[in-house]
């Protein structure tokens, strides 16, 4: 009788340890991979991406030129993989320097730099990081810190997303299946995050993480805008991967445009 | 059948009975609940929560493998439970590389350390030894009881890994480095956890030991002892000299890992892009070396007591003396040194000097020798037998057949050109768990059901279990012998996905039969659960000696009392004497005396 | 005795006939594949003189298991033989045994070294460096020396002329991964912090597939490349293809002035150009899937096959 309560009760214990040990940490910062509406982490203020949080402050526009001779780029080796060789019948060549045709650079990261007062809260509408034809989509991008990342591999081939912060957690995620979603977040201000896929060597994106939504990607045309600025004294800093940062000052007293100029050189 | 005392007959005085008092040093029997069934030093009670310990373990490590073989037969196909319990891993139930990688790993490590070593040496081992030499109990039975419960964090340590972000370790139950030095904190608690265990394994082998040597009845000579208590002597040094080198290598690694010591990291090591910022000097192959200098001996220490209980069960249901007793105590003997020497046919691709791959390659060829000579013996046993065919039987024999196929498949591996073609395909796959599924696993079956009866006192349904035993046996051969075909087709160990390469692109069907047919064995294992419980209720009472054996664990009550004998014994023969032709009865008990004296042995409790 | 050997030669006489025929209606997986290298047949000899001798040896024991079993069951009032056993029969099965170790070894003995002892003088070098999760192939270039800046590096791409025999030298950036060619034989660890030699060669054309051999992180399945042999002259033309492709795009020709457009299509021309999309452009081509795909989560409600 005795030896029979004995082999429940070890039974029960050993059941018992195993389901209490085996709650799940609740240490990631990411929410569960859920489908293409993300999760919000708090009742954020109403946001679209990246929106100021109030109507009016200064907006700053600025063109980003380039002089000199335009750097030789590397010719990506896509038919390393049969998949974005296939995808790729041309030749494809790095977005490390992105001239456009009227001299100005594309995928340069802008974004105030210092002198950002208060609280801006990270919108909940995720920005996404797609993985097609074996490049990412965008190259260059800003996001907020809290804000979720939502990295797609549009492909039907193996990425892996590997983020390698120096500040923020490192992760490193398989993507194996096509239209596979995974979401993440940043919580620390950070630039640049390199992000690199292991599988296809020549894939790399970057980004910077904000506390506050003060930041562009200049487009094809070199230019970029940053909108609501209340004012202030600002460090505007201008990051190419190559060329690396460049800093100017602007002062914003009301709800002026303000225009700030780089120039790179080649 | 239990044995009745036969009258006092008239003749030459038999020694005289043993006091009842107890000896200076040895307890009396715990009154208390705690004392008696969770913290207790009575190696018998240690014995069975190893038991349960591994069999709850066991139970893991095969649905793990479940979910590797799913993977591998249906590539991508989601499993929902799963996308539940494990979201990182398994994202809406669809297996991730990563977590397939942690997978194997941790299926490969949970079986190892965690089932296979603590049924074999912690349940059998503690059960079987002290009874079967006729001591009280182990030499240290607080040790004992050390050890056990070592074990246990060891075990929560391992499972609350799968939780940790980053998931479980993945870098193979082999962990070669630098890959293990890179990966995420599930690989830093893996080291933790078998640390832990290494200290509960150190602690039994010295008990065990220590026990075999000094603590043997009078009459008791090393050739009389049973080869269980062989084996599992030799596996315990073994153990000894062994486990403290995969320990050194393991804090290596861990401070590699947590501390920047860079043992196994080289200089200039790039990772991703980033250069790894450690000064280097360290080399990768250095993990290897430490690592398979434990790991060869750790594979004898599985098969050896596997082969000990086979060579126990086989004379006793044969009726007939061990074939060889002496070559087989020698075997045992020849394996574990020669296991010393043969670390390097695990490195034959590795880089190392080809030149030892030679050297290597001779002396893992001659380690065949002593288990062909096992082989042998047992055939001989079985030769001019007198055969019953019980569940414990069964699965001997079954150990013997299947560990034939498991070592043959060895002197493939063993020639150096012909590794370099099989070395990481699933020809190796398939060596690994014949000798380790069908000859430990089988092995432990074969314990398992001999045993249960002086465990608990009743008997197990020897009907279910041979049907548990058959479908056991067909369908392991079904999932693991088409491994050495996929082998010989150039399919990769540890590959989530063979359908990436086209040299492999039709082994997908062979796959699919071999995951169906784990799920039938992993569902004839629900035979054994339902066996193993119902019984210690519903099974017949078993009495001291249900199968008429020799050795002394049968000459007492079942279960034995706390004491194990009323008195202690004394032998005066071999443990496998049977069917001599001078008894009229086929078994002649290892502690009777010579005929013609009174048997001393006091009335055995029923 | 002489029933023996008539059956003997029966049993020899059946089986060579009917062989040929079944060595067609071998399924493809009871099959080694294809060996390609010039040493690849002499480890297939070797495997299937194991595979005879450890068949052999399985048949012989469990058809004796068996027939013990049966031959020596237990019946009413059949007592077992009671024996010890036997030393001479002992000596004889521990001989045996031995004896078939060592002609094993001493044959395995020859092949291994050549195969890993000896790199011969005549080879092509080439150096592959191993790293998570590709294969980093470097040739060298016009000055015939590995190692200097004109080196042509190629991304999982080896090939190699038929006839030469190639000697591969490996490295690795990282963790130590497998270079491994089923068809050739061939398997050699790459272990960073050491450099690790190979060689094979091929007797005719084709294609087939590197695969990595030790476990090197999540995309160890997928660390896949691709091995060509070529004639001679097919050789040389990849081979300077190869260089012209790793030219970065030509050099702008004035300060400021407008982006220099290399002939072939450039990453910087307006779009539709494959190398930039605008995000959510959607315009790129993506091939189908490489693998058995898998259904995606339910709620996208579409599949790309």
């Amino acid at each position: 009788m005795l030896k029979r309560i004995w082999y429940v009760v070890l039974l029960s214990a050993f059941t018992l340890s195993f389901v209490a040990c085996g709650g799940k940490e609740d240490e990631e910062e990411e929410a569960p991979p859920k489908s293409a509406a993300a999760t919000s982490t708090s009742a954020a203020a109403p946001a679209t991406a990246a929106a100021a949080p109030a109507a009016g402050g200064a907006t700053v526009t600025g063109k980003v030129t380039f002089t000199g001779g335009a750097p030789q780029l590397e010719q990506l080796k896509m038919d390393a993989d049969a998949y974005c060789k296939a995808a790729h019948p041309a030749a494809v060549y790095s977005q490390e320097v992105e001239v456009n045709g009227n001299g100005t650079l594309k995928d340069v990261l802008v974004f105030v730099k210092s002198g950002v007062t208060g609280n801006y809260t990270a919108p909940t509408e995720a920005v996404t990081l797609d993985q097609r034809g074996c490049q990412y989509h965008p190259h260059i991008f800003g996001i907020q810190a809290g804000q979720p990342l939502k990295i797609l591999n549009s492909d039907g081939t193996l990425h892996n997303i590997h983020a390698l912060p120096k500040i923020n957690t490192e992760f490193n995620i398989g993507q194996p299946f096509q239209k596979m979603e995974t979401l993440k977040k940043f919580d620390k201000p950070e630039v640049p995050l390199r992000f690199k896929c292991d599988v296809h060597k020549w894939m790399g994106a970057y980004c910077g993480v904000f506390n506050h939504p003060f930041y562009a990607v200049t487009s094809d045309q070199g230019t970029f805008e940053i909108k609501g600025l209340p004012p202030g004294n600002y460090v505007i800093e201008a990051w190419q991967e190559k060329y690396g940062p460049q800093d100017q000052n602007v002062t914003i007293s009301g709800s002026e445009s303000k225009t700030v100029d780089f120039g790179f050189k080649g | 059948m239990s044995t009745v005392p036969s009258p006092i007959l008239p003749g030459p005085a038999a020694p005289a009975p043993v006091a009842h008092e107890l000896p200076h040093g040895v307890h009396p029997a715990p009154t208390s609940f705690w004392r008696k069934y969770i913290f207790s030093t009575d190696h018998k009670v240690i014995g069975k929560q190893y038991l349960f310990y591994s069999l709850f373990m066991l139970v893991i490590g095969g649905f793990l493998a479940g979910l590797v073989r799913w993977q591998l037969a249906w590539p991508g196909k989601p499993i929902a439970f799963m996308g539940k319990l494990m979201p990182e891993g398994m994202p809406n139930g669809q297996m991730l590389p990563e977590f397939y990688n942690s997978l194997f790993t941790m299926h490969a490590t949970i079986m190892i350390f965690f089932a296979i070593m603590p049924i074999l040496i912690g349940a059998f081992g503690n059960f079987v030894v002290p009874l079967q030499i006729g001591a009280r109990d182990m030499a240290f039975p607080r040790l004992n009881l050390a050890s056990f419960w070592v074990a246990v964090p060891a075990a929560v340590i391992i499972i609350w890994s799968f939780f940790v972000t980053g998931g479980a370790a993945q870098s193979g139950w082999t962990s070669y480095a630098p890959l293990s030095a890179i990966q995420p904190r599930g690989q830093t608690l893996w080291l933790l956890s078998l640390l832990v265990l290494g200290i509960s394994s150190l602690l039994t082998a010295v008990n065990i030991i220590t026990t075999t040597i000094n603590m043997r009845a009078p009459g008791m000579t090393f050739f009389r002892l049973p080869l269980t208590v062989w084996a599992l002597f030799i596996t315990a040094i073994l153990l000894l000299l062994a486990l403290p080198v995969l320990s050194g290598a393991m804090i290596m690694l861990l401070f590699d890992r947590v501390l920047g010591t860079t043992f196994f990291l080289p200089a200039g090591l790039v990772v991703s892009g980033n250069a790894l910022s450690n000064a280097g000097g360290g080399q990768a192959l250095l993990w290897q070396h430490l690592f398979w200098f434990f790991g060869h001996p750790e594979v004898y220490i599985m098969i050896l007591p596997a082969m000990g209980i086979t060579s126990e069960v086989l004379p006793v249901f044969a009726r007939k003396p061990i074939f060889g007793y002496r070559a087989m105590a020698y075997s045992i003997m020849g394996i574990a040194g020669l296991g010393w020497i043969v670390w390097g046919h695990h490195m034959f691709q590795s880089g190392m000097n080809p030149i030892l791959g030679t050297t290597f390659m001779i002396s893992t060829m001659v380690i065949a020798v002593p288990s062909a000579i096992k082989v042998f013996n047992w055939l001989g046993t079985l030769w001019g037998g007198n055969i019953k065919f019980t569940t414990a039987m069964l699965m001997a024999l079954s150990f013997v057949s299947m560990f034939v196929i498991g070592g043959l498949s060895g002197i493939f591996m063993a020639s150096t050109p012909v590794d370099v073609f099989i070395h990481d395909t699933y020809f190796i796959v398939g060596h690994i768990h014949y000798v380790l599924f069908g000859g430990s696993l089988f092995g432990a079956f074969a314990g398992l059901y001999f045993w249960y009866p002086k465990m608990f006192g009743r008997l197990m349904n020897d009907t279910w279990g041979k049907i548990h035993w058959f479908l056991t046996f067909v369908t392991f051969n079904f999932v693991f012998f088409p491994m050495h075909f996929l082998g010989m087709r150039g399919m990769q160990r540890r590959i989530y996905d063979y359908s990436q390469y086209a040299h492999l692109k039709g082994l997908q069907p062979m796959n699919q039969f071999m995951t169906i047919s784990l799920f039938v064995l992993g569902a004839a294992q629900v035979i054994l659960v339902l066996n193993f419980f119902l019984s210690l209720r519903r099974g017949k009472v078993a009495g001291p000696n249900p199968w008429r054996a020799n050795t002394l664990e049968w000459q007492t009550s079942s279960p034995p009392p706390h004491e194990n004998f009323d008195h202690d014994p004394t032998v005066y023969r071999g443990p496998y004497e049977y069917s001599a032709p001078e008894r009229a009865d086929d078994h002649w008990p290892q502690d009777e005396p010579p005929s013609g004296a009174a048997p001393t042995r006091a009335h055995a409790h029923g | 005795m002489r029933v023996l050997g008539a059956l003997r030669t029966v049993a020899v006489a059946l089986g060579a006939s009917l062989l040929p025929a079944l060595a067609g209606a071998i399924p493809f997986w009871l099959r080694l594949p294809p060996a390609e290298s010039s040493f690849a047949d002499e480890i297939d000899r070797i495997f299937r003189l194991i595979l005879w001798i450890t068949g052999v040896i399985f048949v012989i024991v469990e058809a004796l298991l068996v027939f013990f079993l049966i031959r020596y069951r237990h019946r009413e009032g059949r007592r077992a033989r009671y024996t010890h056993g036997n030393n001479r029969v002992e000596v004889i099965w521990t001989i045996v045994p031995a004896v078939i170790c060592v002609v094993l070894a001493l044959l395995s003995r020859r092949v291994w070294a050549e195969i890993k002892q000896r790199m011969p003088e005549d080879a092509m070098q080439v150096e592959v460096t191993a790293e998570q999760f590709a294969w980093n192939i470097r040739y060298p270039g016009p000055d015939g020396k590995l190692g200097t800046p004109d080196d042509i590096l190629t991304l999982n791409q080896l090939h190699f002329p038929v006839g030469q025999k190639v000697v591969v030298s490996l490295h690795s950036k990282d963790v130590i991964h497998s270079f491994f060619l089923p068809e050739f034989r061939v398997k050699q660890d790459a272990v960073p912090g050491m450099t690790t030699k190979v060689w094979f060669d091929a007797a005719h054309v084709g294609h087939w597939e590197i695969a990595c051999a030790e476990l090197c992180g999540l995309g160890h399945y997928r660390m896949k490349g691709f091995l060509t042999a070529d004639s001679r002259e097919d050789f040389d033309k990849w081979l300077a293809e190869q260089a012209a492709a790793g030219a970065p795009s030509p050099a702008a020709t004035a300060p400021g002035g407008p982006a220099p457009t290399p002939a072939a299509a450039p990453a910087n021309a307006a779009p539709p150009a494959p190398g930039v999309s605008p995000p959510a452009d959607g315009k790129v081509s993506v091939p189908p899937a490489d693998r058995t795909p898998a259904a995606p989560p339910a709620q996208e409600g579409k599949q790309t096959p």
